[in-house]
């Protein structure tokens, strides 16, 4: 059995000798060539003179390529053709690429992109929500609204009314390995492109449409990222289509790596949200009816924003049942980046919104804070906004089983304790779960294949549509592979993602590999068992069910061989020993403009206690513990769920903390490397991090009966921002009202307005 | 110029190579040795980490900032080279694997070389040596209990010879762009005034990688090892400008703690391994670190033109916003930081506590005879053009009785001294308040009262 084992990351021992090879370690012909972008210096405006005289003249510098150069189409976006690869007239955002430079070093094309002379006859930029709702500027016409019974009335006749409003930021992915794509010219024009992608198949379709060839002209591969996070489902198209343009151009290699400050400048990030509420309670802080406003900035262009406020939305419950509710969302277009998907795509936003309320209730109510969510905790059978019967709910067990675990009660009055007796130093506490709704929204990507060959010694070779991008994927789906056949992990091996082996792939992302890739997987193996174990029975005579694959052999009633034999055999008697496999989640059926019906098949839970210490001179603050309880179904791989459990904890933490993205007036991102944007550091790391996972199978057939575990694990960060919050208001009578990322600037703030209320 | 230095134990000799090149690029586009990550190429992510060992010892440093010519005569260790000649994993590389400390793998080199410098030095401070590492994916859990896992193991013989004292011996004289003596430098300076002077190059490292500059003319500080002195006497600490952050972290340890523990944020291990002394003054950034608490202790410092020579007080050598009182052809030699009577609090203020820049950075050198403050130095980072003391909270405090009140009266003094920016880091009001705070935590400290974070356990 190789299932549930937890076996170390399969590439780890590459990994820690520096073998793992990345886009930008694959060697490349002598001839290969290098481009950068050339990027808009204004936020907004109209390109009146694009002077690339002194560009084209840089030494080094093999061919320059504007809009008018483009052989077909000017376009990189994932969704609604908006977004050109370089801009055509008029720019949209600081940083959006104008043109791009081809020259033999990648430094010698990054000096030459900064020679360009352009003039831009600037246009007031839309920058913030309050100016994109001045100007209507946003995407959809105007907001989308759901709703479930009538909140208006509920909250009217409520006996609490309690309203509020917050920021939250955006958070920039920083994967370590920046974007990067490499596209080597084939006979007959194709392309092979290697690309740091989340989602080959839209790389593949989108360098495709730009050298105007049909798909099977182009090849995608990609190894492994180096990190992605939802950074690389959409953002690498400009790189992978500008390598493919200039290498068709040129008839050489091209690859093209951001460097970071270009990367954190050209690429989107998760979207800031501002969040306003108003909620109805009764007497025992039961919720009767809640009005939830969603602004979301989304930037220039429309991206993957839809499906991200979607999931907002579809996360405004959180894990409480909310019988009267009404969610307004804003998709509003500015003159920013354009955010992308992240980790949570939305569903981070939408929940931080409720935590929220549930934050501010049980303050002006003096109720204990978990006390409150566990009253308005779902019950099975009860339905979610979006009609969804809730059917596996786990966390009035998990969070009981939690205080105990973090002997919370006890740690409540210590710090209570505590914040009596020091004026300068507060602690804080804060308890807070986590519901995620497992599928893509948009329903046709809940899709996966995969290609497995047994060959004639033995070793299996397994491949499928999901990529690696450091959450150990492969390894749980090899894990799988070697549980059907019963041998040990060594014969199998995964390879390289690529569009020539499984086509029309969704991107890796929604924390869905596993759960789809698996199960495709699983699929293909099943039947190249199936047609070993038919073979077998017909020439031996023992009945399929006596036949059994295990511990590297195969048991043929009371004859062994070893799984290597029984290839040979089988491929002497001409047994295919290759399949494909192909898997679709089951159950779901989803109204998007109704926002009605079931788009999850099912939800991970997780929920997380966390303790803070904040310095009310300065607003410094660290965490000083963490307690984690997550479901991950019955784990795949336990080790690699507690890291991802583990890392999005941290992530999650980093993005309600030290993470700032500061914009200036003009729409220049300031914050833009890792001098100015802070994520966590190894101090930053909860002192006492203590990680289980919750045991129990999932309750629908899944691979396994496991559960994803890629996005929701993030959300667990947000208890650190709630125990801040609770530091901040043993500093007075007022309610803190925090913004996020929680700054020690904003503590600080927040603690003087406590204070003095 | 001629660049000759070990890498993984292979002897390199590179003739005419440009000395503005970095060993990240060298390493990945001429080696093929692509270990060695690229992941922000100004010193900030740690993913191009190395180890770098001469008779003092191996130290971790940022490939992206260093330039060839830092190398010369030294030992290059890149993660190709860490595992055993036959293949053994070095003992932090087995402990990553087994405790699941990578995930998408592109920090775990830079990780493995932090911790195995650590291991080779018998460094345990784990948090600190990888504070300029940077991983998005583990949450570093698992990269801890590796470190621990891995402690105990003995260092495998194929890197005990980088060990202090063992390491390859500095070469003398190497030419004008890489001087042996504080003479030869003086002369070459003098010769060519204009020269780009290159110490650590954590600061010159980004004008190539990132601002793209062209420097026609360099010369090197490293192998002046006459200015990498540090003499202690009962009076003073007298530190030769190419002394080391991480040098003089330790050498200020048992003297100015606060000073020290200050210093300990100070970037990160690899950034203090480069960065020194001088360059930190000599740069003039309103936001280094070092000046305030020097100019909080009254420390001198020591320039030299040709064989002229003359001393300043450290907040003299501040002019304006870029401007420093350093003439052409001027360096900078020492410092000397008096030990005499003291009490130094030095309070460092960023977004995250490890490897950032000060939003603020205060220094607190205030003197208490007989309850009454005898003497006051403050000075600050952060909060003007350049690092700048605070005169008028200085005299406010100046005779009065050391307790809240006057505090609390020498608080408005702070707008007199101060009209500090808003940038990314903190708002105008935000660095104002924190630093009027900044004193009255100076106070509560004395007094005993905890004001720390850091020092609060779970």
């Amino acid at each position: 059995m190789t299932q549930r084992r937890p076996l170390p990351h399969d590439a780890a021992p590459l990994h820690v000798t520096g073998a793992a090879r990345y886009v930008d370690d694959i060697p490349t012909p002598a001839t290969c060539l290098h481009i950068a972008f050339g990027l808009s210096p204004s936020a907004r405006g109209v390109i009146t003179r694009l002077d690339l005289s002194a560009v084209r003249q840089a030494s080094g510098v093999v061919q320059v390529i504007t809009a008018a150069d483009l052989p077909f189409s000017n376009d990189v976006s994932p969704s609604i053709h908006d977004e050109p690869l370089l801009a055509q007239g008029e720019v949209f955002y600081h940083g959006q690429p104008i043109f791009a430079v081809v020259a033999t070093t990648h430094l010698a094309a990054r000096k030459a992109a900064r020679l360009a002379d352009v003039d831009i006859d600037t246009r007031d930029a839309i920058l913030t929500i309050d100016q994109a709702l001045k100007a209507n500027s946003r995407f959809e016409g105007g907001p989308v609204v759901w709703s479930q019974g009538d909140a208006d009335a509920a909250i009217s006749t409520a006996t609490h009314v309690i309203e509020g409003a917050f920021e939250m930021g955006g958070q920039e992915h920083f994967y370590l390995e920046g974007q990067a794509a490499l596209a080597l010219p084939q006979e007959d024009g194709d392309m092979l492109v290697h690309s740091s992608t989340q989602h080959p198949t839209e790389i593949q379709h989108k360098v495709a449409e730009a050298i105007g060839l049909p798909m099977h002209a182009v090849r995608v591969e990609i190894r492994r990222m180096g990190g992605g996070f939802g950074g690389k489902e959409s953002q690498g198209n400009a790189l992978a289509v500008i390598c493919a343009i200039a290498a068709r151009a040129t008839g050489c290699p091209c690859k093209m790596r951001y460097d970071r400050d270009d990367d954190m400048v050209i690429t989107g990030k998760r979207h800031d949200f501002r969040i306003k509420y108003r909620v109805g309670l009764d007497d025992q802080g039961h919720i009767q009816g809640i009005d939830f406003t969603h602004f979301a900035r989304c930037g220039w262009a429309q991206d993957l924003s839809l499906p991200v406020a979607d999931r907002a939305m579809l996360h405004a419950d959180n894990a409480y049942h909310l019988p009267n509710v009404r969610i307004e969302s804003h998709r509003l277009k500015t003159n920013t980046a354009s955010a992308t998907a992240f980790r949570g795509f939305g569903g981070p936003q939408g929940m931080l919104g409720i935590e929220r309320v549930m934050d501010h209730v049980a303050h002006a109510l003096s109720m204990d804070p978990t006390e409150l969510r566990r009253r308005n905790f779902y019950r099975n059978g009860q339905q979610t906004p979006y009609g969804q019967t809730i059917e596996d709910f786990e966390l009035q067990d998990m969070v009981a089983e939690l205080l105990k675990r973090s002997d919370y009660e006890k740690r409540r009055a210590a710090v209570d304790a505590w914040n009596a007796t020091n004026d300068v130093l507060k602690k804080g506490l804060a308890l807070s779960p986590v519901k995620f709704g497992i599928s893509f929204t948009l329903t046709h990507l809940n899709q996966a294949g995969a290609l497995v060959h047994v060959y004639q010694d033995g070793s299996v070779m397994v491949n499928h549509g999901g990529t690696e991008m450091g959450q150990g994927l492969f390894q749980k789906v090899a894990q799988v592979a070697a549980n059907v056949f019963g041998v040990g992990m060594d014969s199998i091996k995964i390879t390289a993602t690529d569009t020539a082996k499984v086509p029309n792939t969704s991107a890796t992302a929604a924390s869905s590999g596993s759960d789809l890739n698996g199960m495709a997987v699983k699929l293909a193996c099943d039947t190249i068992k199936g047609r070993i174990v038919r073979f077998l029975s017909e020439t031996s005579g023992v009945s399929a069910g006596d036949i059994r694959f295990e511990d590297g052999n195969v048991q043929v009633g009371s004859k062994a061989l070893t799984f290597a034999e029984v290839a040979q055999i089988a491929y002497q008697a001409r047994v295919s020993l290759s399949a494909t496999g192909f898997y679709k989640t089951p159950k779901l059926a989803w109204d998007r403009v109704k926002g009605q019906g079931r788009p999850f098949f099912y939800f991970a839970y997780g929920v997380a206690a966390t303790e803070v210490v904040i310095d009310t001179l300065t607003g410094e603050n660290r965490i000083l513990r963490a307690d984690v309880l997550h479901d991950a179904g019955a784990s795949l791989n336990p080790a690699l769920d507690i890291g991802q459990i583990e890392g999005g904890y941290v992530q999650g933490a980093g993005w309600l903390t030290t993470e700032e993205l500061v914009w200036d007036d003009q729409g220049r991102l300031r914050s833009h490397a890792p001098s100015t944007y802070k994520i966590p550091t190894a101090s930053d790391a909860p002192d006492v991090f203590n990680v289980a996972l919750w045991d129990g199978e999932n309750r629908e057939d899944t691979i396994y009966r496991s559960k994803a575990v890629g996005e929701p694990p993030f959300m667990l960060g947000i208890s650190a921002f709630l125990a801040l919050s609770d530091a901040v208001a043993a500093c007075g009578m007022g309610y803190p009202d925090l913004d996020a990322p929680a700054t020690p600037e904003r503590i600080l703030m927040a603690a003087n307005r406590v204070r003095v209320t | 110029m001629d660049i000759t230095f070990l890498l993984n134990g292979e002897s390199v000799e590179l003739t005419d190579a440009d000395p503005t090149r970095t060993a990240l690029d060298f390493l990945r586009e001429t080696k093929g040795l692509t270990g060695t990550k690229e992941g922000c190429n100004e010193g900030d992510c740690g993913a191009c980490t190395v180890m770098v060992s001469d008779r003092d010892g191996t130290r971790t440093l940022n490939a992206c900032v260093l330039l060839l010519p830092q190398l010369q005569g030294k030992a290059l260790t890149t993660i190709e080279g860490l595992a055993a000649p036959d293949g053994t994993p070095h003992p932090v590389q087995q402990a990553l694997v087994d405790h699941h400390g990578s995930q998408c793998g592109f920090c775990t080199p830079g990780i493995a070389l932090s911790l195995a410098a650590g291991h080779l030095n018998f460094d345990n401070d784990y948090k600190t040596l990888l504070a300029g590492n940077l991983c998005r994916c583990t949450g570093y859990a698992p990269i801890l209990k590796a470190a621990e896992h891995a402690a105990s193991a003995p260092v495998p013989d194929h890197l005990t010879q980088l060990r202090a004292g063992q390491g390859p011996a500095a070469r003398a004289e190497e030419g004008p762009a890489l001087p042996g003596s504080a003479d030869a430098l003086a002369h070459a300076l003098m010769d060519r005034p204009h020269a780009t002077l290159v110490a650590g190059a954590t600061d010159v490292g980004l004008w190539l990688t990132k601002q793209l500059r062209t420097l026609p003319d360099v010369i090197f500080m490293n192998n002046v090892k006459d200015l990498q002195g540090i003499d202690i006497t009962d009076a003073n600490i007298h530190v030769g400008a190419g002394v080391s952050i991480e040098r003089l972290r330790l050498a200020l340890a048992p003297h100015f703690p606060s000073f020290a523990e200050m210093l300990r944020r100070f970037a990160s291990t690899q950034v203090r391994n480069a960065a020194t002394i001088g360059g930190n003054l000599a740069n003039g950034s309103p936001i280094g670190d070092t000046p305030p608490p020097l100019i909080a202790l009254g420390a001198t410092l020591h320039l030299r033109r040709g064989d002229h020579r003359r001393t300043l007080p450290v907040q003299d050598f501040f002019i304006d916003y870029g401007k420093q009182d350093r003439q052409a052809g001027e360096f900078i030699e020492a410092v000397t930081i008096p030990r005499d009577h003291n009490n130094l609090r030095v309070y460092k203020l960023s977004k995250r506590f490890d490897q950032d820049i000060s939003a603020v950075l205060g220094a607190f050198n205030i003197m208490i005879n007989d309850g009454k403050v005898q003497s006051a130095r403050i000075a600050f980072g952060g909060m003007a053009a350049t690092p700048k003391r605070a005169l008028h909270v200085e005299n406010a405090l100046l005779n009065q009785p050391w307790t809240r009140e006057t505090v609390l009266a020498a608080l408005p003094a702070f707008a007199q001294d101060f009209t500090p920016m808003t940038d990314m880091r903190a708002s105008a009001d935000y660095r104002l308040v924190a630093a009027q705070n900044m004193l009255t935590r100076a106070y509560l400290d004395d007094q005993g009262i905890a004001t720390s974070v850091q020092a609060v356990m779970p």
